[in-house]
């Protein structure tokens, strides 16, 4: 069976998605990419200098992959909107990461803020990937200003400390019928395999792949185990019991005639 | 409540009985702490922690690592005028040192601009000296204006200003603030500041706090080292950093450790900051505030620049000239203090792609 992840009106067969921020040389981006296989790379505006080709990002992200900018350093609605225009005019076509973030210590979005701007953004044509929280009320409303996939968090960006909202997600995604794409906190392939076997439609991984002593090696670990996560959900992992089955306690009478 | 109770609650702290009584064991003890305390952060900077350095050093660079990645934003300052009413014992620019003051011209700061954005660089810091009649923020105003074309991000690092007047600049494209105390302990303060509006202490205290308010992204504060005991205005900077992030979470946060350099009034400093003790104050920070910001000037040498670098160095100077108008104007005029690593943004870029860093030259743009 072909898996085929259709996002953001684009046909993908890769669900890992990477960024580019922390590597040592934007040189790296190419080769990381292709032992990673990702096909989506996240790009922060910010860092984007389109004066100075040798330093220019976007120079260094091969032809096939879809560039997904990020509206990083936003501190509320207002700025995200207008960086996400920045991207547009820039060239960086119609996808936009919404990353609202107003603390500067841990990093967490803030949701109120990423809904207002997702709205506008959404009802300019743009293809709306919010950051956010984990929280069922915020992602219905995402879901309602038309984005086109929500991002909750695992743990604090940069963290590596893994899926710390393992159940949050779990009930986006029970509930929410976009494709949900856990962002940041990820740092080990297992963790990622986790998320996908879970039911994630994609993960997004940054830190743990630009500052492991291997980018490279790492990249491709972690395409491995989206795979690995993919194909495990899509298999239907056998049910699990807590009690081995030749027990029932409680129900064994029925079958004692 | 300003950064000012902070300081009392703490003025009149014996310091020295405090570092007496931490021990390695309990340096240790931090060093495995997710998030540290104020007290821990002092515990840090104490001769017991020397003992530990390697270990600090240690966990300071995967901290870095893990926040920043493998990234140094670069920037250069650009002096726009040195005319100053303050006498400050330590400054090259005070009003009493017979140098010659000038300022710069809007035609002449936008050749300096093209100079400086000709080497790729989009953030710059512009200094004056505190002068309200010779460079008054209707001046720095125009100079933004001018700058906005070549760069994308400004910050200033002048007197301090009014709220109202950091919303104007604001408004005019200036997206930074950096503002040494340059001296915490407010009775050596006003020996070291002997006349000028610069002796009010609160003043220049509140000031980065006015900004915070005004809605300024960034903000840069620092003690002058050498002016008085390291240890007491490390713990003071910190402790302001701190205090400006938790109540401002969404402005960017950094910290200098400018260390004083020679200049023409001749002021020796009053207390050696060793290498050593440069380096523990970087990492003790980086423990306490891992996300907040770290800048190196060209005040330290080539050599231990490229050393401080994977320690907790989040940003530094390139290509710097301490003299206004010192990039275009063929004679060489005095600086505000001598720099001591004169490598060019070139140099600067190839060294940082050595050592295994990303140099970044652009972080923010003006959104306007």
């Amino acid at each position: 069976m072909k898996d085929v992840f259709h996002i953001g009106g684009k046909e993908l067969t890769s669900r890992l998605f990477l960024g580019t921020g922390k590597y040592s040389s934007n040189q790296m981006i190419p080769s990381i990419m292709e032992a990673s296989g990702a096909q989506v790379v996240t790009v922060a505006m910010r860092r984007v200098d389109t004066d100075f080709e040798e330093e220019n990002i976007l120079n260094h992200i091969p032809a096939h992959c879809v560039i997904m900018p990020n509206t990083s350093g936003a501190r509320n609605a207002r700025e995200a909107v207008r960086i996400a225009r920045l991207a547009r005019a820039a060239g960086c076509g119609d996808w936009i990461k919404i990353e609202v973030i107003s603390d500067n210590r841990y990093l967490l979005p803030d949701n109120y803020e990423t809904i207002k701007a997702t709205e506008t953004l959404a009802a300019e044509g743009f293809k709306v990937f919010p950051y956010m929280s984990p929280d069922l009320m915020v992602a219905k409303e995402l879901e309602k200003a038309g984005a086109a996939a929500v991002m909750p968090l695992g743990a604090p960006i940069g963290s590596n400390r893994g899926l710390k909202t393992k159940e949050l997600i779990r009930i986006l995604i029970e509930e929410i019928s976009l494709p949900i794409i856990v962002d940041a906190g990820i740092g080990k392939p297992s963790e990622a395999a986790e998320a996908m076997e879970m039911g994630a439609a994609a993960v997004l991984v940054n830190t743990a792949v630009a500052t492991a002593r291997d980018p490279v090696v790492m990249a491709r670990a972690f395409g491995l185990a989206v795979q690995a996560g993919r194909a495990a959900f899509l298999a239907g992992p056998g049910a699990t019991r807590r009690y081995a089955s030749a027990s029932s306690p409680l129900t064994g009478f029925l079958r004692e005639d | 409540m300003s950064f000012y109770q902070k300081y009392l609650r703490y003025r009149d702290f014996d310091f020295n009985e405090f570092f007496n009584s931490v021990t390695v064991a309990e340096v240790g003890r931090i060093l495995d702490k997710h998030r540290l305390s104020e007290l821990d952060y002092l515990a840090l900077l104490s001769p017991a922690a020397e003992d530990l350095l390697e270990e600090i050093a240690q966990r300071a660079h995967r901290l870095t690592v893990q926040h920043f990645g493998r990234t140094i934003l670069l920037y250069t300052p650009m002096y726009l005028a040195n005319y100053c009413v303050n006498r400050c014992v330590y400054c090259g620019f005070a009003a009493h040192n017979q140098i010659k003051r000038e300022k710069l011209t809007l035609e002449e700061v936008e050749a300096e601009a093209r100079v400086i954005a000709a080497t790729g660089l989009k953030h710059i810091l512009i200094l004056t000296g505190e002068s309200r009649h010779h460079s008054p923020v209707s001046y720095i105003r125009d100079c933004v204006k001018v700058l906005k074309k070549y760069f994308t991000s400004i910050s200033i690092e002048i007197y301090p200003l009014e709220e109202a007047e950091y919303g104007e600049l604001i408004a005019a494209g200036v997206d930074g603030l950096t503002l040494y105390q340059e001296v915490y302990n407010e009775e050596v303060y006003g020996q070291l500041h002997l006349a000028g509006p610069k002796r009010d202490y609160l003043w220049r205290l509140e000031a980065p706090e006015r900004a915070c308010r005004a809605g300024i992204r960034t903000v840069n504060v620092g003690a002058l080292l050498g002016l008085h005991d390291w240890r007491s205005e490390a713990f003071f900077t910190g402790l302001h950093a701190n205090y400006l992030q938790n109540r401002y979470t969404d402005v960017e946060v950094s910290i200098s450790p400018p260390r004083m350099r020679p200049h023409v009034g001749g002021f020796p400093p009053r207390v050696v900051v060793s290498d050593k003790n440069l380096v523990q104050y970087i990492l003790a920070f980086r423990l306490f505030m891992p996300r907040g910001g770290i800048t190196l000037s060209t005040r330290e040498s080539a050599t231990l620049r490229d050393r401080l670098l994977p320690l907790g160095i989040t940003k530094m100077s390139a290509g710097s000239c301490t003299a206004v108008g010192g990039r275009v104007k063929g004679e060489e005029p005095v600086g505000q203090f001598d720099i001591s690593d004169d490598r060019d943004v070139r140099a600067m870029v190839s060294m940082l792609y050595k050592q295994g860093y990303q140099p970044v030259f652009k972080d923010w743009q003006t959104l306007d």
